[in-house]
């Protein structure tokens, strides 16, 4: 990973949490995109397997991720806000 | 809540852009719904960069006066007539609730999607989508300095390859399923469209440095072996490498991402639900782009794979249409042939080599949503039969992903589309939604305000 300059922070400018980690995205960014950068997985499968997105255009629900709490959204077609808490696989999908 | 329009455009790609400003130019009142966050579809998405392409497209739909209902989905169509009717659309947003909305004529500009093939190991993290991985990069995802392996069929690619080279990106192998001689035709048709030809030329002057294969497609996806004590949590298998096969020759290249799409297949879910006429995959309209169902329109990719130009030109078509200015809309019409001769050539371009089907073995899924492997699915009489006994395509993508697999491998073509289009929330489905929701606020942020 190469080090963020000062530029980089302002021009990612909305703070979220992804499974607890903090992560700093530009306007416009999506949640699956802030989930990519973290982790590479974003659900598990039936049958136990790690998934990530796959049609990032909002059909193949693979993105499927917990939002503030809120569980089953596709996180590629929902933009991050700051202070966002995403929750993956990896972690309970309700508070 | 309940919404009145005179036109409602369901999809805000090219086709929906140019139908919604031709008919609010022509003074009727016009709503947009679109899934995504905001408009332009798939080829104009807009992510973290200010949007370049399209923009004299964007600036005019923006002064448009359009109700642009942008993070909604139509789950369902409540009511059809000759006259009109009503859809039911849930909001991405949780908590906000459902929205009914009136209409007297309707265009569907419903867009494509990928054509995915399952091979070994496609269901791996950091496998997706050729335009998939695109739309991540545009939403955000660091790039820079990643290898990437581009796979499939179609210009989408060549375009994609591009786009990611420009991000940084160390784009090792672009390959093309079809043969040169397969795709020869499509050259000869782009010398009538000598904008579509420059374009790929400046794309691959851009990716020069990346070799080109024809014939040539991902055996297998590799996953990096488990990793060793120390890590956190449970090993996550996650891609390191590609197997490829080109002529009886196979090697492997190490890489971070594998973005592969084998072209696209049009999404006509809704027009199905409609009862609207489908042929081979495609609606059927007429030149002024009407479907088989009076009050109901369709434009772009659904028709016929054509591009962003096919797409502008028939959303247009389609709103002077239902908008009542039929001559206007006839002498647009004029310019269809040339655009579907486009998209002729470009799906033989396309077609599919039919050893892509011995790709899946066994043991691979096709069916991401229910983990359907492909042994389970090998005797199934069609795709009904394979629905009720290996529940493929019963998951939340109900058959979005693994119908055009399915299509391809077994010659299954998916039934008649039924509602809720999209899972759904119980609240949306139930009858009284609309009586609710009206007495809720009817301005919600997420509309915005003519």
């Amino acid at each position: 990973m190469t080090e963020r300059t000062a530029q980089d922070i302002s021009i990612n400018s909305i703070e979220l949490s992804v499974d607890g980690v903090r992560v700093r995205v530009a306007p416009g960014a999506t949640v699956a995109a802030a989930v990519l950068t973290v982790d590479a997985r974003t659900r598990t499968s039936v049958s136990g397997e790690p998934r990530a997105p796959l049609c990032g255009m909002g059909i193949c629900f693979e993105c499927q991720v917990g939002i503030d709490g809120v569980p089953y959204q596709r996180s590629c077609q929902i933009l991050c806000s700051p202070g966002m808490r995403v929750t993956t696989c990896g972690e309970p999908s309700l508070p | 809540m309940k919404k009145d329009f005179d036109i409602l455009v369901v999809g805000a790609g090219p086709a929906g852009i140019a139908a919604a400003i031709a008919a609010a130019e022509n003074g009727l009142r016009v709503g947009v719904v679109d899934d995504s966050p905001s408009p332009g579809g798939q080829i104009w998405r807009r992510g973290t960069q200010p949007p370049t392409a399209a923009r004299r497209w964007n600036d005019r739909f923006e002064a448009a006066a359009v109700v642009r209902m942008m993070g909604w989905r139509v789950i369902d169509c409540l009511r059809l007539t000759p006259e009109g009717g009503i859809l039911r659309a849930e909001c991405n947003t949780p908590g906000v609730q459902p929205a009914d909305l009136h209409f007297r004529h309707l265009i569907l500009a419903t867009g494509a999607r990928e054509r995915f093939l399952p091979f070994p190991g496609w269901t791996l993290p950091n496998v997706m989508g050729a335009g998939g991985l695109d739309a991540m990069v545009r939403g955000g995802l660091p790039i820079e300095g990643k290898r990437v392996v581009i796979a499939g069929t179609g210009p989408l690619l060549l375009a994609v390859a591009a786009q990611l080279t420009a991000h940084g990106a160390s784009v090792v192998a672009i390959c093309e399923q079809a043969s040169l001689a397969q795709m020869a035709p499509l050259a000869l048709a782009l010398l009538r469209q000598p904008g579509k030809l420059l374009q790929g030329a400046k794309y691959r002057w851009a990716t020069r440095k990346t070799p080109f294969f024809t014939r040539c497609w991902p055996a297998a996806a590799l996953a990096e072996p488990n990793p060793g004590p120390g890590s956190e949590n449970e090993p996550q298998p996650r891609l390191q490498a590609v197997t490829l096969h080109r002529e009886g020759k196979q090697w492997t290249v190490a890489c971070d991402y594998l973005a592969c799409g084998f072209h696209l297949v049009p999404n006509t879910e809704l027009a199905s639900l409609l009862g609207s006429r489908i042929q081979d995959g495609f609606v059927v309209t007429d030149q002024q782009m009407r479907t088989s169902i009076p009050a109901v329109w369709c434009a772009g990719e659904p028709t016929g794979i054509g591009g962003v130009d096919a797409s502008l030109l028939e959303g247009r078509i389609a709103g002077l249409s239902a908008a009542g200015k039929t001559e206007a809309a006839r002498a647009l019409s004029k310019r269809r042939p040339g655009m579907q001769a486009f998209a002729r050539a470009l799906e033989r371009a396309c077609r599919l080599d039919p050893r892509l089907r011995e790709l899946a073995d066994d043991q691979t899924i096709v069916c991401r949503c229910e983990d359907v492997r492909m042994a389970a699915l090998r005797g199934r009489s069609g795709w009904r039969d394979a629905k009720l006994h290996t529940r493929c395509g019963m998951g939340p993508c109900q058959g979005r992903v693994c119908g055009g697999a399915a299509e391809f491998l077994f010659g299954w073509s998916a039934g008649h589309a039924h509602p809720p289009l999209y899972p759904a929330r119980v609240s949306s489905l139930m009858e009284e939604a609309e009586e609710e929701a009206m007495a809720a606020s009817s301005s919600h942020p997420a509309i915005e305000p003519e």
